[in-house]
């Protein structure tokens, strides 16, 4: 059985579609990258699995146990946990506070404080301060040590890099393989398309709420993910269907 | 909505609204030669029920299209009885002095908007009741109010009781009927239109331009002129001026239940509500506390399950508009509800 | 002179205690409750029912009304509190104002307008004083409330800070959105900060009927105590509610030396003064004013 599945998931803001009936599913211990233009839907598609957005039709499944009626804290007591876009720690509160905030759910695993703090070396000298204060790298390190601590069965990740200098998000990337290796599910949006596929072991493209092509990252070209990024496979009949 | 083909129709008024208003000025003409035909009694109910309406509306006016809940609108009322009595001391003729009274009371209102103004929902509330309390403790300090024990308008005296209560009966009508027309006409107006988008979203509207300052300061001045009009004609009808009566936070609990019930934001829901809450002062008045525990109770109910009152509950289900003050756009295909919508709701230039 | 100082800054800690749980809650959960001088005014008649009906003394009566405090911070907040919010930021005034009618009501129907006071079921501690060099003679019950003020701030800050259950109703009242996806429960941290303010509530109900008399309409007032305090000190900072409410009453201390009725002039002047001066400083609205970081949901 898949660990986590979604069925034919619609969300709605309002009167705007943003995921149009979209199904898939996720292994234990795969890493499946969200790719996509800006409003095609991942992000709404990440916090409805996390049970921020009410989907209006459509279920998530996480080891069979339908999850559509649960509420978000919940969903994080049973597994999933979300770095949200933006990071959005409590910029009132310290790096520590934040990182504790994660074990509300109460969780049993290995994370702890220390090895949050032993992943990013950096944050090290910043533990007691406000996260408002931090960098940009500093703020994305705590904000996933935060859905770490929780010890999660599958990580979301929202545009991690967003905002990042590039030397910042390879660290924080270098952070993320030992993870991807370790045996954590994952599922991350990502504009960087090089660098999705690069660590992912499938990905899928969404187009306007929809999946416009789904595949094995090993397998698909760089040019077919650009063509469903656009919405140009719709036209030539080589694509992988959806 | 763009997406419709088939050109939309923008109307102002409906067939209903043109009979609704043909029905007003029926309403008011009939008002004005009732005191004919009524008991004293009933003129003085008439009169009390004019009142509430003024109240009601200039709750409304702040509260429904300004954003602005206040719990110490009876500073307002306090003041606009009491400034009546000393210009009546003064000299100044006991009716005349009932409208300076009101005057004086909206001059007033317009320095304190610059302050309290820049306090937002919870505080503003309590801040203008802090007001209230305040006012009520200097106006206490006055000789001539002789603390709690109070005055009356014994200037009034001079005419006799049944000319006098015709005359507040038409004066209270008039004031009403005038305040009306004029919260309907700014409404209407382009003034209007920044009230509605204030009402609807204030970061919007001001990131279109709309002077959301300036169109509150003129809300809160108009709604302490017309409350002082209030507080002046209840003086006229009851005499007698004790602080603890008027400065009472009991009025702006009427008013909050008035416009809560009848439906807060809508023009007729106002009006409404002064209605019900005049029929349920008749009927139940006489039953003290618990009449007072029913209005506080109903309030609360109205709040959280029926938050847009009777009127708005009845304008959503029906699409019914009797005096409209927005647009409305009707799509050839379906019916759409009648809100105001944001694209007529063009950037204001009248000068609030 | 001193001794007028000294008995102010005493009294400040009442108006600290009751400013308390309404600051805590409007930093919590965005709500100014309208209720909340009512419902100190509940407590003080619980505890005057439980003292002259059944001869618990209000120092016992507490561990009746403090859980049933606590239990009505807990209904208003899933019953009404959280209703109402979702209608908007005005809604939750309406709401509560409308409680606080019927509260007010109740209490008059059921006690009547008779003053009250539990000074009598307090036995010696009502009129007893200590005395300070320089011939001051302090109340030895101002003296419990202030310790009181100052215990419960102390602890409430230590309970913010230390414990889990702190940090989550920090976290929900920063962002409640985000809370939720790090597996607080939003509404269950939002509902033991209402029993938390109303504990606060029940205390300063005790010790306003023990310093004073109180009546079924006695609520207004304390509310409006209650906001000028936590408004002068900034609702952000719970030492702040302290400061603000010894200022408040130094204040009216001061009116009253002016004035035989300057008493509550000079506590609604200072207030004004704090929030002219600090309006025309900040040029910020609520925000400022409480000193609160704005909030990243919307």
């Amino acid at each position: 059985m898949s660990l986590l599945s979604v069925e034919d998931l619609v969300v709605r803001h309002g009167l705007l579609q943003a995921v149009r009936g979209v199904s898939f599913s996720i292994e234990r211990g795969e890493t499946l990258a969200l790719v996509g233009a800006n409003g095609a839907g991942k992000t709404t598609l990440l916090r409805a699995i996390a049970g921020a957005h009410q989907p209006a039709a459509g279920r998530v499944l996480l080891d069979g146990a339908d999850l559509t009626n649960v509420p978000s804290h919940r969903r994080v007591g049973m597994g999933i946990a979300l770095v949200p876009e933006g990071r959005k720690l409590f910029v009132q509160m310290t790096v520590e506070e934040n990182l504790l905030l994660g074990r509300t759910a109460g969780r049993p695993g290995e994370w702890s404080v220390d090895r949050v703090l032993d992943m990013f070396p950096n944050l090290k000298p910043r533990r007691h301060a406000k996260t408002g204060h931090l960098s940009g790298g500093e703020q994305q390190a705590t904000a996933i040590g935060r859905a770490l601590m929780s010890n999660p069965e599958v990580l979301l990740l929202d545009e991690v890099s967003l905002g990042l200098s590039p030397l910042i998000v390879d660290r924080v990337y270098a952070a993320l393989q030992g993870l991807i290796a370790s045996g954590t599910t994952i599922i991350l949006v990502e504009q960087d398309l090089n660098r999705a596929l690069a660590v992912s072991d499938r990905v899928i493209c969404m187009l306007e709420g929809r999946v416009a092509l789904e595949g094995p990252s090993k397998a698909v070209s760089r040019d077919q993910v650009t063509k469903a990024y656009f919405g140009l496979h719709r036209k030539s009949p080589g694509s992988v269907p959806a | 909505m763009s997406t419709v083909s088939s050109s939309p129709v923008i109307e102002r008024g409906t067939a209903t609204s043109r009979i609704a208003a043909i029905a007003v000025a029926v309403i008011i003409a009939l008002l004005a030669i009732a005191p004919q035909f009524l008991s004293a009694g009933a003129v003085d109910r008439m009169t009390a029920l004019f009142i509430y309406v003024i109240l009601a509306a200039m709750w409304n006016a702040l509260a429904g299209f300004g954003g602005l809940v206040s719990v110490g609108q009876q500073v307002f009322f306090g003041l606009g009885a009491y400034f009546a009595i000393r210009l009546a001391d003064a000299g100044l003729n006991p009716f005349a002095s009932l409208f300076v009274s009101a005057i004086v009371v909206g001059v007033l209102s317009w320095p304190l908007s610059l302050f309290m103004l820049r306090l937002r929902n919870g505080e503003f509330a309590i801040g203008m009741w802090v007001i209230a309390a305040l006012t009520h403790l200097l106006v206490n300090l006055d000789r001539l109010v002789q603390g709690e024990t109070g005055t009356s308008l014994i200037s009034l005296n001079v005419y006799d009781a049944g000319t006098r209560r015709v005359a507040i009966y038409w004066l209270a009508l008039a004031s009403m009927t005038a305040l009306l027309a004029t919260l309907f006409g700014l409404l209407r107006g382009s003034t209007g239109a920044a009230i509605r988008a204030i009402r609807d979203n204030e970061d919007a509207a001001a990131s279109v331009g709309v002077r959301v300052t300036g169109t509150k300061r003129l809300l809160f001045v108009l709604a302490a002129f017309g409350i002082g009009v209030a507080g002046a004609l209840w003086l006229a009808t009851s005499i007698t001026f004790q602080p603890k009566t008027y400065f009472n936070v009991q009025w702006t609990a009427y008013m909050i239940f008035m416009v809560l019930v009848g439906g807060i934001g809508t023009f007729e829901g106002a009006i409404l509500g002064a209605l019900v809450f005049f029929l349920i002062e008749t009927w139940f008045g006489g039953t003290g506390v618990w009449y007072l525990v029913g209005l506080g109770a109903t309030a609360v109910l109205f709040s959280l399950f029926l938050p847009r009152g009777l009127w708005g509950t009845i304008e959503e289900r029906f699409g019914l508009r009797l005096l409209p003050v927005g647009y409305r756009v009707r799509l050839p295909a379906t019916a759409v509800d009648g809100d105001a919508t944001p694209q007529q709701s063009t950037i204001s230039r009248e000068k609030a | 002179m001193s001794n007028q100082i000294i008995q102010g800054i005493l009294l400040g800690g009442y108006y600290a205690l009751i400013a308390c749980g309404l600051s805590f809650m409007f930093s919590v959960m965005r709500i100014i409750n309208l209720a909340h001088g009512s419902l100190a005014v509940f407590a003080a008649f619980a505890l005057w029912w439980l003292a002259s009906r059944f001869h618990i003394p209000p120092f016992v009566g507490l561990l009746i009304v403090l859980p049933l405090m606590a239990a009505i911070g807990w209904a208003l907040q899933r019953f009404l509190l959280e209703r109402s919010a979702r209608g908007g930021a005005l809604l939750p005034i309406l709401t509560t104002f409308g409680l606080a009618i019927v509260i007010d009501n109740m209490l008059f129907e059921q006690f009547g307008a008779d003053t009250r006071s539990l000074a009598p079921y307090i036995g010696s501690l009502s009129y007893d004083s200590w005395e300070w060099p320089g011939s001051i003679y302090v109340g030895k019950l101002a003296v419990i409330m202030f310790a009181t003020a100052v215990i419960l701030l102390g602890g409430l800050q230590l309970f913010l800070t230390r414990t889990r259950l702190g940090r989550s109703i920090r976290a929900t009242s920063e962002d409640p959105d985000t809370a939720g996806l790090v597996g607080v429960d939003a509404r269950r941290a939002n509902a033991i900060a209402a029993s938390i303010a109303m504990v606060t509530v029940g205390l300063a109900g005790a010790f306003l009927g023990m310093r004073a008399t109180f009546d079924p309409y006695a609520g207004a007032p304390q509310l409006l105590f209650a906001f000028e305090a936590a408004v002068i000190g900034g609702a952000g900072s719970l030492w702040g509610t302290l400061v603000g409410g010894i200022v408040l009453a130094l204040a009216q201390t001061l009116g009253a030396q002016v004035h035989p009725q300057g008493f509550l002039i000079g506590g609604h002047a200072v207030f004004l003064v704090v929030l002219f001066v600090r309006l025309s400083t900040s040029g910020l609205g609520l925000r400022g004013l409480l000193r609160l970081p704005s909030r990243s949901a919307s």
